[in-house]
């Protein structure tokens, strides 16, 4: 916009003497509409809900009053689409639900996030691994409260996953329509403690590596599938093709099970924990919302059992 | 009210009681604070220290609102008029209110509320307490205990009582299929959506056998169990060079060696193969008796129960009612499950720790 007086000046300079002077004239009156033009204009953007950048992101207006929009700021926004537009008034009460299973997901969010960062300065090899962490914790900014916090974070995890189940059964919820809902829980409780577990041996120290031989050592013992499990001789398992063969890629802890932790732990189980959360928190919403604070039933209303 | 009032004295006096008892042992036992303060203040095992306050608490929650809705139950079978107009909750309810709110912002802002508390509560968490690192990996020096992480300490606690096959895959397979099976057995329409012990007492009670023993064998395992995995009181030294003489013998030889065993000529069941037949009667018998001891659980009226005059049967009519609803197939899949984790793991903790018996069926295949 300020190009136009610029040109003209050009121009003038070119031509009349007396005519500059009525140019400065014209530039200065310019300078301040421009100016003017600019306040105004400003004053206008002192309501950032009233741009158009906002309104292109969020297409509705947060009007705290107007229940419309309440309803909208919900179903029109991706991350919170999982919510319904209203709930039971006894619904948010954190007595009642606890909140551990929202947690979870938070924690698995944060998981996710510093596992990311993590996986920038780690290299799963024999050679590099243990490096790798001491780098982490002595040379990376921030490096320890990063390794600290996915650590403290997936401990968390467990322990806000058994709350949550703990709650599920004290209220119920796992009752019809929610049977199948609890079992999608329940894989996601073993996949949560089997990340952990894959995720214990990374650092490749000595706490690692005995927890997962410990560990996979049971799995010598499957039945059938275990070179030193009921049955297991007598199907031909021997040490380097049982299920403990395939889960460590050899017959000891080395560099195979540790590249096999690895993928298992950034790949593998959060692809299907992410698959199992979404039917997970699909079905919540599908089998009618969270199952309370519902209105206590009576005996003498059971209902008896069809027959058929 | 009354009746309320004296409920909660009595649940504060059981938790002094066990905060006194608690303390009294632990100055009486507790030899080496230094050995209790190494084993709790180890990073990894802070979240079992964690758990040890936020079970019961949780625990005191849900109790909590179980009575609560249980009172209004009572009151309102008592009162049928009144069951016909109240709100049926424990939650405050007044005429006008209305049912619904909306999600923004009343939920959602919880749930932030939330998110940042445990971003904060990481954060602390994360700056006070450094994860722990080891020496590198070296398949040359066993790490003595060598524990796996907390969560899997129940598992790995189970390896004394049971052979590796049965703690480490059997165990664990059949727990997750029995929380699976766990909505499909429980034929219980009532409580679906509320606290209540009253009306799901039965089904309540076998969850919290199944979490609180959970909890226990993962408190043994990180407290109890020290260099070999032996068995150290909390409080006492943990002694690298102790030796424990595995004394533990099958249950056939205990038998056929007693003096009972002796003087009724039963040596005969140390041999083949009626070590094999004693120990499928075991097993059999064990299943049985635990089904009828779980059915007897599952019906008794405890009120009724006494032992002057006998009545070791009394029935409660609603615990009869809702297995006149079970079907055949659910009871079945219950009791199985019931037997074989819940029963089993307790009892052969006892059989092991009590009477040093290693197996209760010996057979050139597996031993149980």
């Amino acid at each position: 916009m300020d190009e136009k007086p610029d040109q003209k000046e050009t121009k003038q300079l070119t031509g009349d003497e007396k005519a500059s002077a009525g140019l400065l004239e014209k530039v200065k009156e310019g300078g301040t509409a421009l100016k003017q033009r600019a306040i105004d204009e400003a004053k206008t953007y002192k309501d950032v809900q009233d741009t158009q950048l906002w309104k292109s992101i969020f297409r509705v207006s947060h009007d705290r009053s107007d229940p419309r929009n309440r309803s909208l700021a919900v179903l029109s926004n991706v991350f919170l689409h999982l919510h319904p537009a209203k709930i039971n008034r006894d619904a948010v009460r954190y007595q009642y639900t606890w909140g551990m299973g929202g947690i979870t997901f938070y924690l698995f969010i944060v998981l996710t996030f510093t596992g990311v960062l993590l996986m920038f300065y780690y290299h799963p090899t024999k050679v590099d691994a243990f490096r790798d962490i001491l780098y982490l914790e002595h040379d990376v900014p921030f490096g320890k409260l990063l390794r600290n916090m996915h650590r403290w974070a997936a401990h968390l995890m467990v322990i806000t996953t058994w709350l949550h189940m703990f709650r599920v059964v004290l209220t119920g919820s796992y009752k019809r329509p929610r049977e199948f809902n609890w079992g999608v829980g329940v894989v996601l409780l073993v996949l949560t403690l089997l990340l952990s577990f894959t995720g214990y041996l990374l650092p490749d120290d000595q706490l690692g590596f005995w927890a997962v031989t410990v560990g996979t050592n049971m799995a010598r013992a499957t039945p059938m599938l275990g070179s030193e499990g009921p049955f297991g001789i007598q199907l031909g398992m021997t040490q380097y093709n049982d299920v403990r063969f395939g889960l460590l890629g050899g017959s000891i802890v080395d560099s195979n099970a540790l590249l096999r932790s690895y993928i298992w732990h950034c790949i593998g189980i959060p692809l299907v924990a992410s698959i199992f959360m979404a039917v997970h928190f699909w079905r919540i919403r599908k089998d009618g919302g969270i199952s309370g604070p519902a209105p206590v039933m009576l005996e003498s209303e059971m209902k008896a059992v069809k027959k058929k | 009210m009354a009746k309320a009032k004296s409920n909660l004295s009595r649940g504060k006096l059981i938790t002094l009681g066990v905060i006194v008892l608690l303390v009294v042992l632990a100055v009486f036992f507790v030899q080496d604070w230094h050995q209790l303060w190494t084993i709790s203040s180890a990073p990894d095992n802070v979240p079992i220290v964690a758990m040890l306050f936020l079970v019961p608490f949780f625990t005191w929650l849900g109790i909590k609102q179980s009575r609560a809705n249980d009172r209004l139950i009572e009151q309102l079978e008592e009162d049928p008029k009144l069951a016909k107009t109240h709100h049926r909750k424990a939650e405050p309810w007044r005429p006008g209110w209305a049912r619904e709110i909306h999600v923004w912002p009343y939920l959602v802002r919880i749930e932030f509320l939330a998110a940042v508390i445990v971003t904060v509560v990481l954060f602390v968490w994360s700056i006070t307490l450094n994860a722990p690192l080891e020496e590198p990996a070296n398949p040359n020096l066993t790490m003595n205990p060598s524990k796996a992480p907390w969560y899997f300490l129940g598992l790995q606690e189970m390896l004394v009582y049971f052979d590796p096959w049965i703690a480490g895959v059997v165990m664990p397979s059949i727990i997750m299929v029995g929380l699976m099976v766990f909505p499909y057995v429980d034929s219980n329409p009532l409580g679906n959506g509320y606290y209540t012990l009253k009306q799901r007492r039965f089904a309540v009670g076998m969850f919290a056998w199944g979490f609180l023993m959970w909890i226990l064998l993962i408190v043994i395992g990180t407290f109890i169990r020290g260099p070999g995995w032996i068995w150290f009181w909390p409080g006492q030294t943990w002694d690298h060079n102790a030796v424990v003489f595995d004394k533990n013998v099958d249950l056939h030889d205990w038998i056929a060696t007693s003096r009972i065993g002796k003087a009724l000529h039963l040596g005969f069941v140390s041999a083949n193969p009626w070590k094999f037949i004693f120990g499928l009667i075991v097993v059999s018998s064990f299943y049985i008796l635990g089904a009828l001891f779980f059915h007897w659980l599952m019906t008794v009226d405890f009120k009724k129960l006494s032992l002057r005059p006998l009545r070791l049967f009394p029935q409660d009519a609603f615990e009869q009612k809702l297995l006149a609803r079970t079907s055949l197939l659910q009871y079945l899949t219950f009791q199985f499950f019931a037997v074989s984790v819940l029963l089993a793991m307790p009892v052969k903790l006892l059989l092991r720790l009590a009477l040093t018996i290693k197996y209760v069926w010996v057979t050139p295949w597996f031993n149980i």
